[in-house]
């Protein structure tokens, strides 16, 4: 169970938990004293004790001192955490840069060579720089035992970046709210010695276009689709081609279609126009220019080739 | 005029029917009192819908994976809970009822400046409320974006998002109506001799809320005008498919939106700020900075609204401004909170009701701005940004806070409005469970924020379930003591004993006149020479 403030891994962790600590232990000491307070004024001033208030004249100082004191505390608060967090923004220059493709619900990262990995694997104390990409909505890069969080925004070139301390596994969260399957956005981040990750690294392999399966799996399809008939959030791949499907168009008209080449590349181009009955509607979006024609053909290839005795179903 | 008002003093505002009779008496009354309860029962209906949803929440969240709902239909009820509770519960929350109700009679005046536009105000906020209500039952399914409605997300799925930013672009409408309509009543209709600075607190921090809610709301409306047009007509403001930029709608989005939170905790202070001085009889200890604390909340608080944003890949420079201009606002906040300690030295505290609900707010609150530092802290606030640290962090204030302030601002004029008590016995205990109830449900959040779990997550790791569990827990606590609450309240309302003009012994206005008071407040417009609060 690597989680926690208590459990941290990489250059940040630190830096990070000694600001939680300088706040927390100020706002534990003004919440104690707060408390404490009040229940001694409620208890020594009550009516049945203190019959007749007493009403104190303002005092200039008072009012002074705690407008500055709180004033210098949260002050330095701003400046402990400001400093503590410019080294988040500072990637060294020869950091090992990895981009990260953070989309509807997956994780993708793909390493400088063009090797394609879903799990992030790392090599210990080396820098490593994440830049971020998302081809549709808002995502969140949050690795808690690292103590980082960037927002994934389409349009932008955000990064990130850190340096593992220790070997091990640690959980990659999406922490921005990004749809139906927001919350099974996950994968893990590996730390391994340098050797294993170069050779965790000649093992990849390289993104396809030309492999349809690859290129399935390279655009997240398998998060919502099956490969083994399992219900998922869209209807499972198995058995896809010349199959009968009763389908419902926007409209609310219900039609039966047979699964061919023009139904495929409809589905992914503009998947809202004819959708299998019992799923929902406008649940995925058009991946029109994201997957390219080619690739749609490869697509179109795998699924006529793949399962072949499936097909009578 | 004038003659005509004497004929109509007679009666109490509750028996005054006017030309209509039965419910049409209420629904067509330009009266505030009666606009501010009317504001004040649809908000309650509304609130129990919303805590319903929450508890639906809290019962999925009880173990990992489906317990009773999809991740869909989780969605639509994390998004639905927030537009309810946050558009149409704890915005109009205090303002729109108790300011309506008792921000023309502290101040002297028989009424608000614009009496049929606060009619309107009010019907804007229930068409509002209807369209967002609608939105959860048309043909494309509850709105699924969280009640930020963060681009491109919502400018591309496929719920009933237009209906629901319509609904919270009209309820927007309401509320810059009404914030209109009470800068204008505090400038105009003061009792002779009531200068600004013998302005009770809450009239003082009613004010300053108007002035948010006139300037910050039409950002928000705006904004929501985009999305619906983006969506409609291919505009690309937002999506960067079309052109447009996320991180905009953001700002855009936080320009009001922030602000907003003051919109809902400033009347809130407002509320407790009347309520110590009544119960400790004695004079609230820095009424100037009390007072000018509220105006410098509502001004810096314009300036902040990057700290939702620092992961969003901001320069450098505007993390650094937002940071620092964040923890300048929560100096504000601090001067109140010694204020009310303050209030309380030497005085002699009766532990009624609305004083409980009040020390139980001071605690909460100050919980909920404590834990905003860690959020205002740049290296920190990365480690818990989007986690449950910042739901806890947000119920602390919003519903530790104002809600807390809500219940004690009830307890407080209640014998005002009604002119009845309610068993202060339950009333007591209700407080108490809910207390209990409000910390177990959201201090474990805190600690599994701080531990990793984001927020609006729908499923979990199984590290995380001993403190869902007793969030959960926590949850049906809390709603036993607001069951308990509502009981008392409804039924004392029409039953509860007969309730004396001042019960608490409180200075201000509306205590030295009948309860409930009569139809235009004041048989005579009182003349004020000195400061509120004076207890001989």
């Amino acid at each position: 169970m690597n989680y926690g403030i208590h459990y941290g891994a990489s250059n940040f962790v630190e830096k990070i938990d000694y600001t939680f600590y300088f706040i927390l232990g100020i706002d534990i000491f003004f919440f104690i004293l707060i408390t404490i307070l009040m229940i001694y004024f409620v208890v020594r001033y009550n009516k049945k004790r203190h019959q007749k208030a007493v009403q104190v004249q303002e005092r200039t100082w008072l009012e002074v001192l705690w407008i500055t004191i709180p004033l210098i505390l949260v002050l330095a608060m701003f400046y402990v955490g400001w400093k503590n967090y410019i080294p988040l923004r500072r990637p060294p220059k020869d950091a090992l840069e990895v981009k990260v493709i953070g989309r509807m619900w997956d994780w993708q990262f793909v390493y400088p060579d063009g090797k394609v990995a879903t799990t992030l694997y790392v090599p210990l104390n080396k820098p490593v720089k994440l830049n971020l990409y998302s081809p549709d909505v808002l995502h969140g890069f949050f690795i808690p035992a690292f103590r980082i969080k960037e927002d994934v925004v389409p349009g932008k070139n955000n990064y990130t970046w850190f340096t593992a301390t220790q070997l091990g596994e640690y959980d990659i969260y999406c922490s921005a709210y990004c749809g139906m399957r927001h919350a099974y956005m996950y994968s893990k981040v590996k730390v391994v010695p340098t050797e294993e990750f170069n050779s965790i690294l000649a093992n990849l392999k390289v993104a396809s276009s030309t492999d349809g399966e690859a290129v399935l799996r390279n655009n997240g399809c398998f998060s919502c689709h099956s490969m083994d008939g399992t219900r998922l959030v869209g209807p499972s791949f198995k058995g896809l081609w010349g199959a009968k499907k009763t389908v419902i168009t926007p409209d609310g008209k219900k039609e039966t279609i047979v699964v061919d080449e023009k139904y495929l590349e409809e589905s992914i181009i503009d998947p809202n126009a004819k959708v299998e009955e019992g799923f929902m509607p406008n649940v995925m979006r058009s991946y029109k220019g994201i997957i390219k024609d080619e690739e749609i053909k490869a697509i179109i290839e795998y699924f006529k080739n793949s399962d072949g005795e499936a097909k009578k179903e | 005029m004038r003659a005509e008002a004497q004929e109509f003093y007679k009666g109490t505002y509750l028996e005054n029917t006017g030309r209509y009779k039965g419910i049409w008496a209420w629904l067509t009354s330009t009266d505030h009192k009666r606009i501010g309860l009317m504001y004040l029962y649809a908000i309650a209906t509304f609130f129990i819908v919303g805590v319903i949803m929450g508890l639906l929440m809290r019962i999925e969240l009880i173990s990992p994976g489906k317990t009773i709902v999809e991740p869909q239909a989780y969605n639509g009820l994390f998004t639905v809970h927030g537009i309810i509770m946050i558009f149409m519960v704890v915005i109009p929350g205090l303002s729109a009822t108790f300011g309506n109700f008792f921000l023309p009679i502290m101040i002297g005046a028989r009424d608000v400046s614009f009496p049929r536009l606060n009619l309107f105000s009010f019907y804007l906020f229930l068409f509002g409320s209807f369209l967002a209500i609608l939105s959860q039952f048309m043909r494309h399914g509850p709105p699924d974006t969280g009640w930020t409605f963060y681009a491109p997300y919502s400018t591309t799925t496929g719920t009933n998002v237009i209906m629901a930013t319509t609904a919270a672009f009209i309820l927007g409408f309401s509320s810059i109506l009404t914030g209109l309509n009470f800068i204008v009543t505090v400038h105009r209709l003061r009792a002779p001799g009531m200068r600004f600075f013998r302005m009770p607190l809450f009239p003082w921090a009613i004010y300053a809320t108007a002035w948010i809610q006139l300037l910050a709301t039409p950002v928000v409306g705006i904004t929501l005008l985009m999305i619906i047009a983006e969506r409609l007509f291919r505009i690309g403001f937002f999506d960067p498919a079309l052109g447009g930029d996320p991180v905009l709608y953001q700002h855009l989005f936080w320009i009001y939106s922030h602000p907003a939170v003051y919109i809902m905790i400033l009347p809130a202070m407002g509320v407790i700020t009347e309520i110590i001085p009544t119960f400790c009889q004695r004079k609230v200890y820095g009424y100037k900075a009390i007072a000018l604390s509220s105006v410098a909340i509502a001004a810096v608080g314009y300036l902040v609204w990057g700290h939702h944003m620092y992961t969003s890949g901001m320069s450098g420079k505007s993390l650094w401004l937002f940071s620092f201009l964040t923890f300048v606002v929560a100096v504000p906040s601090a001067i109140k909170v010694f204020n009310w300690l303050a209030t309380m030295y030497k005085g002699s505290i009766d532990m009624k009701p609305p004083f409980l609900f009040a020390l139980f707010f001071i605690f909460l609150f100050t919980i909920g701005g404590l834990t905003g530092l860690v959020l205002g802290a740049l290296a920190t606030n990365v480690h818990v940004h989007d986690t449950s640290f910042v739901v806890a962090h947000f119920h602390y204030i919003i519903f530790g806070g104002m809600g807390f302030a809500m219940f004690a601002a009830i307890h407080y004029w209640f014998p005002k409005i009604y002119g009845r008590m309610y068993n202060l016995k339950q009333a007591t205990v209700a407080s108490i469970i809910m207390f209990v109830g409000f910390n177990l449900l959201y201090f474990p959040q805190f600690i599994i924020g701080i531990e990793g779990m984001p927020r609006r997550y729908y499923d979990y790791f199984p590290q995380f379930q001993p403190a869902q569990v007793i969030s959960t827990i926590g949850g049906f606590v809390l709603a036993a003591g607001l069951a308990l609450m509502f009981y008392n309240l409804i039924r004392s309302a029409r039953k509860g004993e007969k309730a004396p003009a001042n019960p608490w012994n409180g200075t201000t206005l509306e205590w030295q006149i009948p309860s409930p008071p009569p139809l235009e407040n004041f048989d005579e417009i009182p003349h004020i020479n000195e400061r509120p609060y004076s207890f001989k």
